[in-house]
C-alpha cells in the first residue's frame, strides 16, 4: 500500500509542475471541486472544526484497522486543502496517522494556510484527525 | 503675470507625497505592490512615529513621574504633553479627563467595571446596539452578570443604521449607561452619536462612544456631543500599539472608584487604608506605556498637519469612488449602505467565501480583512457568517481601489 509520505511526495510533484500562484490556486481549487460529497447526516456541531473565518466538517470512521476521514469547508480554498490532507491521511492505520510528518504544506508554498493565525479551520481540523486517529488506536489495544 | 494663479491649481491634498510619510507602504507583497486596505483593524504608522520610538529609547527614557533627575522630569514633560495634545484633538475641557489605557478595549473594560461598580446594581439595564464590536459586548455582559443587570440591544435597519425610534422604546429608568459605537467597523455607519446623547441625557442617562473607528476619520469634539466617555485607540490613528484613550467627564471620573490599584494612582498607603490619588492618575496604576505615549503624540501631531478637513474630504472622495467601482462588479452587495459613511466597505460576491476572495487578493498584494469582525451579532442580523472589508485610509488611492477591482474580477474568474 502506498504510504503517507509517498502520497505527500506525489502532491509536491504535481505542484511542481506550476510555476505561478494561480496555476497552484487553480490546482487547490480543482480539488475541492472534486472532493467527494461529505453525507448529510454528518453535519452536526460535533463534526464541526470552527475555524474563525471558515470552517470545517470533520467524519472519521474505522474501515478494516484503517481510518477513513471525509470532511467538506464552506470555503473552496480550504476545501481544497481539506481535500489534500485527506488524500494524505485517510485509510492509514492510526499510528501512522498520529505520527504523521504534513511536511508537503511547506514544501508546495502553502505553509501561510497553516499557521494558526490563519483561522481557517485547517490547524483544528489535522488536530482532530490526529486525536481520533489516537482514539482509535488506543480503543483498538483495549 | 499669471504666475500666482497656478498655485491654486496645485491640489491641497498630495497622496503621494503622504504615501511617501509611510515607509511601510513601499513594498511587495506576493512580488505585487502592496495595496494596503485593512486600516480599520490597524492603520500604518509615519516617519515621525517610527523616529519618535527610537528617539525616546535612543536618548530620553526614564520613569516618569517618579524621579528628582533630569532625564524623569523630562519624560514626564513629555508624557504629559502627550495628554494634553490628546485633549485637545478631542476638545475635552480638562487634561485630568484624559486616562492613557491600552487600547479602546481596556478604555470600555474601565469603565465597565469602574462605572458598574458603583452605578450598575440588580434589575438594572445597560443600553448597547446590535452593531457593537466585541469590545463593546462582552464587558458589559460580565458586569450584566455580575450584578444581575440586564443587556438590552438596540436594532439595526437592512442598511446598517441604528434605529433610533427603538433606542428610544428601549431607554428608560432602569437604563444605566448607553455604550455605542461612534463609527462602526464593520458597516462604517456613522451613527447620529449627537442625537442619541441628547435623547439618553432626558433620562440622565450616560454615554459612552466607542470611537475606535472615529477617531481615524474625523475631528470630533466630546464637548459639544456632551458625551460621557469617549474611547479609542492609537494604533487606528496612525500611531503605535498598546496605547489607547479614555475620556470621561470629570464628574463621573471623580465618583467612580479605581479600576487597578498599584503604584502611580495612590496618595498615601498604609495597611489600615490607602487613599487614592487625583485625576488622571487613580485610574492609571502602575509604570504607564511611556515610549508609545510619546510616539501617540507624534501621531496626533502628525494628524494635524495634515489637517481633519482635507483627511474627511479625501477619504470621501475615494469611498465614493470606491463604492461606485465596486458595485459595477457583477454580483457584488456591499453590506452596510448607510447614509452617512466612513471609509469602511464590507461587501459579498456572489456565493464566494470571503475566505476564498482574501486568499486570492492577497496573492495580488492585496490586504483586506474578511471574517466577522469581531462582531458576531451583527453578522448573525444580516444572516451571514462573515464579509469582506476594504477599509481606506488618507494614503490610499483610487488606483488602489482599481487594483482592488481587477483582483476581485480576478477572484471571482478563478472562485466560480
Ligand atoms: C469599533 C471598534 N471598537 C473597539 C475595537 C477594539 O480596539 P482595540 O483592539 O484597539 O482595543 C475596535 C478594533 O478592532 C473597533 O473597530
Amino acid at each position: 500500500m502506498i504510504t503517507i509520505n509517498e502520497i505527500q511526495d506525489e502532491i509536491i510533484d504535481e505542484f511542481s509542475f506550476f510555476d505561478d500562484w494561480m496555476g497552484k490556486y487553480e490546482h487547490i481549487i480543482e480539488q475541492g471541486k472534486e472532493l467527494a460529497p461529505l453525507a448529510k447526516s454528518y453535519y452536526v456541531d460535533e463534526n464541526l472544526v470552527k475555524g474563525c473565518v471558515s470552517q470545517v466538517w470533520l467524519h472519521s470512521s474505522m474501515e478494516d484497522g484503517s481510518v477513513k476521514f471525509e470532511a467538506d469547508s464552506d470555503a473552496i480554498i480550504t476545501k481544497g486543502l481539506v481535500a489534500m490532507v485527506i488524500r494524505v491521511l485517510s485509510g492509514h492505520p492510526p499510528e501512522e496517522i498520529f505520527n504523521a510528518n504534513l511536511y508537503f504544506v511547506d514544501e508546495v508554498g502553502l505553509r501561510e494556510h497553516l499557521s494558526p493565525n490563519r483561522s481557517n479551520g485547517l490547524v483544528a481540523m489535522i488536530k482532530k484527525m490526529k486525536t481520533y486517529a489516537v482514539g482509535f488506536s488506543v480503543k483498538q489495544e483495549n | 503675470m499669471n504666475e500666482p494663479e497656478a498655485i491654486a491649481t496645485i491640489a491641497p491634498f498630495d497622496v503621494q507625497k503622504v504615501r511617501n510619510d509611510f515607509p511601510i507602504l513601499n513594498q511587495k507583497v506576493h512580488e505585487q505592490p502592496l495595496v494596503y486596505l485593512d486600516n480599520a483593524a490597524s492603520s500604518q504608522k509615519p516617519k515621525a512615529v517610527i523616529e519618535a520610538l527610537e528617539k525616546y529609547y535612543t536618548a530620553q527614557h526614564s520613569n516618569v513621574h517618579r524621579g528628582v533627575h533630569y532625564l524623569s522630569s523630562r519624560a514626564t514633560e513629555s508624557f504629559e504633553n502627550v495628554r494634553g495634545k490628546a485633549q485637545r484633538l478631542i476638545n475635552a475641557k480638562h487634561a485630568h479627563e484624559i486616562i492613557f489605557t491600552r487600547g479602546t478595549t481596556e478604555a470600555v473594560n474601565l469603565v465597565a467595571s469602574s462605572f458598574g461598580k458603583k452605578f450598575i446594581s440588580e434589575g438594572d439595564e445597560v443600553l448597547i446596539s446590535e452593531m457593537e464590536h466585541h469590545s463593546n459586548i462582552v464587558p458589559w455582559q460580565i458586569v450584566c452578570e455580575d450584578k444581575g443587570a440586564k443587556l438590552k440591544v438596540i436594532p439595526v435597519n437592512d442598511a446598517g443604521e441604528l434605529i433610533f425610534e427603538a433606542f428610544e422604546k428601549l431607554l428608560s429608568e432602569k437604563t444605566k449607561i448607553v455604550a455605542v459605537n461612534h463609527v462602526s467597523n464593520t458597516l462604517g455607519t456613522i451613527n447620529p452619536v449627537k442625537k442619541i446623547i441628547e435623547k439618553a441625557h432626558e433620562f440622565n442617562v450616560p454615554v459612552l462612544l466607542d470611537a475606535a473607528q472615529a477617531v481615524p476619520h474625523m475631528k470630533t469634539d466630546v464637548q459639544d456631543l456632551n458625551a460621557d466617555f469617549y474611547c479609542f485607540s492609537s494604533h487606528k490613528m496612525y500611531g503605535p500599539t498598546g496605547i489607547g484613550i479614555l475620556y470621561g467627564k470629570e464628574k463621573w471620573l471623580e465618583e467612580m472608584p479605581p479600576y487597578q490599584g498599584g503604584g502611580e494612582m495612590i496618595e498615601t498607603v498604609t495597611f489600615e487604608k490607602t487613599t487614592y490619588n487625583d485625576l488622571p492618575y487613580k485610574f492609571e496604576a502602575g509604570t504607564p506605556n511611556i515610549a508609545d505615549v510619546i510616539a501617540f503624540g507624534a501621531a496626533i501631531d502628525y494628524l494635524d498637519s495634515i489637517g481633519y478637513e482635507d483627511i474627511s474630504a479625501y477619504e470621501k472622495e475615494l469611498l465614493e469612488y470606491a463604492t461606485e467601482q465596486l458595485l459595477n462588479i457583477n454580483g457584488l452587495r456591499i453590506i452596510g449602505t448607510a447614509e452617512n459613511k466612513a471609509s469602511v466597505i464590507s461587501f459579498l460576491m456572489d456565493e464566494i467565501h470571503p475566505y476564498d476572495i482574501g486568499t486570492i487578493l492577497d496573492q495580488l498584494g492585496i490586504a483586506v480583512r474578511t471574517g466577522h469582525h469581531c462582531t458576531e451579532p451583527l453578522m448573525n442580523r444580516f444572516g451571514i457568517s462573515g464579509t469582506v472589508r476594504a477599509s481606506f485610509a488618507f494614503y490610499n488611492t483610487k488606483e488602489e481601489v482599481d487594483v482592488l477591482v481587477k483582483g476581485l474580477l480576478k477572484a471571482k474568474e478563478m472562485l466560480s
